[in-house]
């Protein structure tokens, strides 16, 4: 085992809503350039534990850590946003719906970030948005408005928007279920070109082939809690559990 | 139908309905004041700033405004307030559209997607940051059209200062009632010339609408 720290560690997660316990004590670990995929039935909180090491959720108890620095420190008021808000600018994250701004153009939605919060210069930002939308395929759409694009083309935009602020980690929450089956593969292509350059991912996600494809280690929660873990060949040819057989059964033979 | 009479007032009227205009953008200028503060307390951290919102809002669209305008022109004084007709009239409409139009000003706020924020926020943005250069963007072309019926409202709504003899459109066409005894013809004119000014007003917000649209 390698002794460097973990990119992103998850210790003793606890989060409910209402009465509900979403996560239930989850410990995660991982290291820099690793792969994990998170799948599980809705409701099994992998969304919610996805969200919360970007303290989108914050948690009831238990800490997150990225790259030796934690995420959910006990600060209060201002102190705790100026910390958050430097923290999250080195994770990206891509979520379901895109959420491009739409008041914006491509260009100006991915050079926004490093802008306003990196100090760039337009041109410098520009030339760097310029490069990523060349990496995701997009390079003509640079002007367009999102409302012009396709679910694939924005989801996209959306994953170079993250990209742009250089983050450690990139956090896929179900970055392709809502996109038209025939556009979902434009958007794999994208992550797994970042996989190829050792980029550090979790990712939520219901396309088994995919995780098994693109993860160097696939979690399988269900109820707010990891039921099993594994690397991909290993997990989708011989789970363990009961649970993760049954939830795999319903998915592989789909 | 005594048209030669309309012609003749016609002049006067125009110069009242200026007055008209005069007050209400005066209080519309007052009432986004308000509104901005007042949505942004209601929409704080703080319970007391909340409270505060929700009374101002509660208050002054819980009450006629009619009786609003009385308490502070007429009540004024007794607690030391004592105010020209024309600044009571400006004072006591911007405050009470302003409720209104908080609840206009919050409701496209609330109505931004909320993963825009979260969006802005999981890239870095500060509170301030998201508000200012993703939310409000939004909110803003959302916010045109309800503020466009406000001021409509507050618009036809002035007519109410002619009870506190502020002299404008309606009280004019009061004043000439008692000359001509002819209130069909005097009121017709009065009407046609509030019409007029709404009209200019749903144009302009027409206008705003389409240079603020997201394509």
């Amino acid at each position: 085992m390698s002794t460097q720290r973990p990119m992103v560690e998850v210790r003793g997660a606890r989060k409910s809503f209402g009465a509900v316990e979403v996560l239930k004590g989850i410990g995660l670990s991982v290291d820099r350039g690793q792969i994990v995929a998170i799948i599980g039935p809705s409701g099994s909180g992998k969304s919610t534990l996805l969200r919360s090491i970007n303290h989108l959720e914050s948690l009831d108890s238990g800490e997150v850590w990225l790259d030796g620095v934690q995420v959910n420190q006990k600060l209060h008021g201002h102190a705790f946003e100026r910390h958050i808000n430097k923290v999250r600018q080195q994770m990206g994250m891509v979520f379901q719906h895109f959420n491009l701004f739409p008041h914006l153009t491509v260009i100006e939605n991915i050079s926004m970030g490093p802008i306003i919060l990196k100090g760039m210069t337009k041109s410098d930002a520009h030339a760097l948005a310029h490069s990523l939308l060349s990496k995701v395929g997009l390079a003509d759409k640079i002007d367009a408005y999102p409302s012009r694009l396709s679910g694939g083309q924005k989801q996209r935009v959306a994953i170079a928007r993250a990209l742009a602020m250089q983050p450690k980690v990139m956090l896929f929450d179900e970055a392709t279920s809502a996109l038209d089956p025939e556009l979902v593969d434009e958007v794999n292509a994208v992550m797994k070109q970042l996989a190829a350059e050792h980029m550090t991912m979790l990712i939520v996600t219901h396309e088994m082939r995919f995780a098994g494809e693109v993860a160097d280690r696939v979690l399988f929660m269900d109820g707010g809690v990891i039921v099993e873990e594994g690397p991909p060949g290993d997990m989708f040819r011989a789970p363990q559990k009961d649970r993760t057989r049954s939830f795999l059964k319903k998915y592989l033979s789909a | 139908m005594d048209f030669s009479l309309m012609q003749r007032v016609f002049p006067f009227f125009v110069e009242a309905a200026l007055v008209t205009i005069e007050i209400t953008v005066l209080a519309l200028i007052l009432g986004l004041a308000a509104a901005s503060l007042a949505a942004a307390a209601k929409m704080s951290k703080s319970a007391i700033l909340r409270t505060i919102g929700t009374v101002y809002v509660s208050l002054f669209r819980g009450t006629p405004c009619l009786i609003q305008l009385f308490v502070l022109y007429f009540g004024g004084p007794q607690i030391g307030i004592n105010l020209e007709p024309f600044a009571a009239g400006v004072i006591g409409l911007g405050l009470n559209i302003g409720a209104y139009m908080a609840e206009s000003i919050r409701g496209a706020l609330v109505a931004v997607d909320r993963g825009q924020t979260e969006a802005a926020r999981t890239i870095g943005f500060s509170r301030f940051q998201t508000l200012r250069k993703v939310v409000l963007p939004q909110a803003a072309r959302l916010m045109i059209r309800p503020l466009g019926v406000n001021t409509v409202a507050l618009l036809k709504g002035s007519a109410l200062v002619s009870t506190i003899s502020v002299v404008e459109l309606t009280y004019t066409a009061q004043r000439f009632i008692g000359s001509t005894y002819k209130p069909f013809e005097i009121f017709g004119v009065a009407a046609l010339l509030y019409m007029i000014m709404v009209y200019a007003v749903a144009r302009v917000v027409d206008l705003l609408d389409k240079r603020f649209a997201i394509v």
